[in-house]
């Protein structure tokens, strides 16, 4: 544990990303020399105003709808309450029920519980142990008064991949809106609106490595749905306020680049992370993989390490650099543990001893070589110092 | 979030371990809290001549541990059952209001400990007004939790 060893490695990628050189380099001319209002008439706003058309058509084309179809709004949090406030809203009349998973980001399900206090009527449907959603229960939940299923395209804490295309097909077969939160897929799962039936869908440029604060929905054509910002006439009168500019144009680049070649991103993101996967469990006794051992993210891998505390292990990890996440209570204000990490089933436990590595662009093998080096003697350490550890669990690493 | 002192302590803790003839020993929290803190004490006289905990918890249950089991180290049965949550907060530079919790199990784990000593002597108990996450109880017991 001396500082010397230190060297940072950034394995957090799905609570946010570097921005790519590139997209800084398009939106640097819409800071300053573009800085045009794209409502306004005259000629100089003109620059300002194709920047965004041009967004608007990257963004478009990345996930198979027309640009007429996407909505840029002030993240991925924004689009998620606009998709679910808004189809509530605007089709009470025809009913009052909404279907989603009990494993959805906080965008969605507080959305919901805020819907249930305005009288709606919310499923939260049980996912598996690798955290799956079995359309199945998504079609016995659909009732009559049923007017939204929303389900996650890849879950943030644990990577699973759900059926979204089948997910879609259930939906539509009952003349359901699907809606679907992607902010974490975009970029690593080929997203087509029309052939997975998706009707809305949620994205956040600062997940692709694009700007935060920029994210867009996507509204299929005809789709009834209430505005949730109220105020100017832009985005053809569905969001209002002054677009921002430079970040929608850093956030039509981040998808260009993203959506590019998601296949050999995959691959290489993929080897690295399965050589991390197999060295932690190799090297550490008492530690499982939470989450689907093939339909997950490329970037995701989320273990469990029995007889110690999360925020403990992140702790050691940033001493020595290394900066990850967890869903131990103790790094969340509520002091309750992820309800992804009890949702596919662990106990309190386990789920307080969580540690999330997901990787990103930047990420080399010598991150994965550290992480390697590093990660089985801090476990080991706090081993060491718990009560709960069984003498097979102490580690050789630690002095 | 948490001062350079907090990170210190953690990082750098004193007294882990267990006492195998210690006079007494206390063991407060579950594993589904979150945070567990067994301690262990050596009395010689009426003073602690040695202190060790084991913790399984986060950052500030690991350093208030081990700042708890540093401050009480010399006292008597008596100062060391007075030392409050707040000295070993304060002792620390502080800790984030949501982590005062994981604290007040130092003080817990030293009060079980304590009276598991004076059992042991054939003395009654001192009455424990437990609060934070006391064994058994779910982490309903937190206040924070509502
Ligand atoms: C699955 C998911 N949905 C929604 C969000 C919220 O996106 P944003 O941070 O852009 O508001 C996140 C980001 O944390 C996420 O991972
Ligand atoms: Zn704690």
């Amino acid at each position: 544990m001396n500082d010397q060893d230190q060297r940072p490695v950034y394995m957090d990628h799905a609570a946010t990303t570097f921005m790519k050189p590139e997209v800084i380099a398009a939106m640097a001319p819409y800071f300053s020399q573009h800085f045009g209002n794209p409502s306004s008439l005259y000629r100089f706003a003109r620059e300002s105003r194709m920047g965004v058309d041009e967004a608007r058509r990257e963004v478009g084309a990345a996930v198979g709808a027309s640009p007429e179809e996407i909505f840029f709004t002030a993240g991925g949090s924004e689009a998620d309450n606009w998709a679910i406030k808004g189809v509530a809203l605007a089709n009470r009349k025809r009913g009052d029920h909404i279907v989603t998973s009990s494993i959805e980001h906080h965008a969605v399900l507080h959305t919901c519980e805020w819907l249930e206090k305005q009288g709606f009527s919310v499923t939260y449907l049980p996912v598996d142990e690798f955290g799956l959603l079995d359309p199945g229960d998504v079609r016995d939940a659909i009732t009559d008064r049923t007017i939204l299923v929303s389900v996650m395209a890849a879950n943030n804490e644990i990577g699973t991949i759900q059926p979204v295309a089948e997910l879609g097909r259930v939906a539509h077969d009952h003349g359901v809106l699907f809606h679907t939160d992607a902010v974490q897929a975009v970029g690593a799962v080929p997203i087509d609106v029309d052939r997975m039936g998706i009707d809305l869908l949620s994205l956040s440029g600062h997940k692709f490595y694009g700007p935060k604060g920029t994210g867009a929905l996507y509204i299929r054509r005809g789709t009834r749905i209430e505005n949730l910002i109220h105020g100017g006439g832009q985005e053809r009168g569905r969001r209002a306020g002054t677009e921002n500019v430079p970040g929608i144009v850093g956030l039509g680049r981040a998808i260009e680049l993203a959506t590019a070649d998601i296949e050999a991103h995959n691959r290489r993101i993929a080897a690295m992370r399965d050589r991390l996967v197999r060295g932690i469990l190799s090297a550490i006794p008492d530690a499982r993989l939470n989450g689907h051992p093939t339909e997950r993210l490329a970037n995701n891998a989320n273990f469990s390490f029995r007889y110690v505390e999360g925020e403990s292990i992140l702790l050691l990890l940033d001493a020595h650099g290394i900066c990850a996440s967890t869903g131990s209570a103790c790094s969340s204000a509520s002091l309750e543990p992820s309800h992804v990490l009890l949702a596919i089933g662990l106990p309190h436990e386990e789920a307080h001893g969580s540690l999330r590595l997901t990787l990103g662009d930047a990420n080399t093998e010598e991150d994965v070589d550290y992480v390697l080096e590093v990660l089985p003697e801090v476990i080991g350490r706090l081993r060491q110092i718990s009560p709960l550890t069984p003498a097979h669990a102490r580690m050789p690493e630690a002095d | 979030m948490y001062t350079e002192k907090v990170i210190a302590e953690f990082t750098n803790p004193q007294n882990v371990g267990e006492i195998a003839d210690a006079d007494g020993v206390g063991e407060v929290g579950s594993p589904a809290c979150g945070d567990i803190m067994r301690i262990y004490l050596k009395i010689e006289g009426d003073r602690i001549a040695d202190v060790r905990f084991r913790t399984f918890g986060c950052g500030a249950a690991i350093a208030s541990s081990s700042m708890a089991t540093r401050m009480i180290l010399g006292m008597s049965l008596a100062e060391a059952w007075a030392v409050s949550n707040a000295d070993v907060v304060e002792a620390l530079g502080g800790l984030p209001p949501a982590k005062v919790h994981c604290s007040v199990l130092a003080r817990d784990a030293i009060r079980a400990a304590i009276n598991d000593c004076r059992t042991r002597r054939g003395l009654e108990p001192w009455e424990v007004r437990s609060s934070g996450c006391s064994r058994g109880a779910g982490c309903d017991s937190h206040p924070e939790n509502g």
